[in-house]
């Protein structure tokens, strides 16, 4: 089955991961390569709590959050050939995870997205990462730009996240015009992508 | 192909080789990466992100954020929760990811993101609208007052002008259309929000395929929001 074999862009990039690698992406490729399960019992530590926190916070009443905790593992178990540290942090892939099984489990509807098989066909979805910094960096500078947001633009950053609004029911949750909020969440994604280095 | 014979090739739009220049706003790519949008909405947005590269990239660093967030949330206690009866179960049920779903060969040529709603676009039950323009429903309206359909806009129709209640998108799956703010083609996303209005017009030779998809503000969603939306979606 495809869990046995990863993908060889996750072999090259993950069989040797460099120094400042996260400990999350290692035991990641660890779980695709050799079905390591101290690697998984370390990502069990670290993410069911706060994916069980994120349930939680979007409303799953404390059993049913326990229960999407565990679908997002068994899934990050199970998807673990799909992930490449190259193109994503770990949190970033379990948020994904997380985020889909939330949709389908609270909401009862599926979230679309196009498929990785779609996406390989497609050259210019190379990881980005390789341009100018590693994961680590990135992840810094990330969390860099999240902390620089004006309290208005964390708030509506959070309430995307969190509340599971579209933007128009933001705009109306905090009485504020449409477009106030459209553009917070428009200044914030530019200090975003200007920290990463993704200016368009 | 179907019964009236008209339709035009659906996949030839997508393969043109050609980014769309018309893309969601960053707080609709938001809604779709923070995972805050309905289904249909969600799915125009990612009818689009299959065509755009800089679309995708955009949604990489929206998904990190979600990450970096995910990362600071306090951590919750587990209390029935552990990691042995999550191995256990992983031994139990199997560790192999569930078997994507296979195309069937009377599904080649329509959008992969369609087939879980359609099957094939050419067994799509079309139903006539007005003269010239033709509808399927997709997506049934939800709880959140959400819904998407696909229209078939023959050459040169023009669709009454309108307002919007709440956020409607529009994707070009094949041919074009344009309104006051622009030509649009295959892979194109309209976004229309608050009190815009417009009349889109098809204008290519060729009929113009699209997913229209509409949710209401949280106002239009009780009785009033179902008796109103009808109207609202076209």
């Amino acid at each position: 089955m495809r869990g046995i074999a990863p993908s060889s862009s996750s072999l090259t990039t993950g069989a040797a991961p460099d120094d400042g690698a996260d400990p999350m992406s290692c035991a990641l490729v660890a779980v695709a390569q050799r079905g390591d399960r101290e690697a998984f019992a370390r990502l069990f530590a670290h993410f069911a709590p706060r994916v069980k926190s994120y349930m939680l916070k979007l409303g799953a009443p404390p059993q049913r959050a326990e229960d999407l905790a565990q679908d997002t593992m068994l899934a990050v178990w199970r998807k673990a050939a799909l992930f490449d540290p190259a193109k994503a942090e770990a949190a970033t892939w379990v948020f994904t995870i997380a985020r889909n099984l939330r949709i389908d489990g609270l909401r009862r509807e599926r979230h679309p997205e196009v498929s990785d098989e779609a996406l390989a066909e497609h050259e210019d979805d190379r990881p980005r990462a390789d341009a100018l910094m590693d994961g680590a960096q990135r992840a810094t500078r990330l969390r860099g730009a999240l902390r620089d947001l004006t309290p208005e633009q964390a708030q509506v950053v959070h309430l995307s996240f969190f509340a599971d609004l579209a933007h128009p029911a933001i705009a109306e949750r905090l009485n504020l015009p449409l477009g106030t909020v459209k553009s917070r969440l428009r200044l914030a994604m530019g200090k975003i992508r200007k920290a990463l280095g993704d200016e368009s | 192909m179907t019964e009236s014979g008209e339709i035009g090739p659906w996949s030839s739009g997508q393969s043109a080789g050609r980014h769309p220049q018309h893309h969601p706003s960053d707080a609709l790519l938001v809604g779709y990466g923070a995972g805050g949008l309905g289904e249909g909405l969600s799915l125009a947005v990612a009818l689009h992100l299959a065509a755009c590269p800089e679309c995708r990239a955009a949604l990489a660093d929206i998904q990190a954020v979600g990450g970096a967030l995910l990362d600071d949330l306090p951590p919750e206690p587990l209390e029935r929760l552990t990691l042995a009866d999550t191995l256990a179960r992983l031994d139990r049920e199997g560790c192999a990811a569930p078997p994507r779903r296979r195309c069937r060969p009377e599904e080649a040529g329509t959008p992969d993101l369609l087939r879980p709603y359609i099957g094939s676009l050419a067994a799509v039950p079309w139903q006539r609208l007005a003269p010239g323009v033709r509808r399927a429903e997709l997506l049934p309206r939800t709880a959140r007052g959400g819904c998407a359909q696909l229209l078939r806009i023959a050459p040169g129709t023009a669709l009454p002008h309108h307002g919007h209640g709440g956020l409607e998108l529009t994707l070009v799956l094949a041919g074009s259309f344009s309104d006051e703010l622009g030509r649009y083609v295959a892979g194109d996303i309209a976004e229309a929000d608050g009190d815009v209005r417009h009349q889109p017009i098809a204008d290519s030779h060729e009929e113009c395929l699209c997913l229209i998809a509409t949710e209401a503000p949280l106002r239009f969603t009780g009785l009033m929001g179902r008796l109103m939306q009808p109207f609202i979606g076209l």
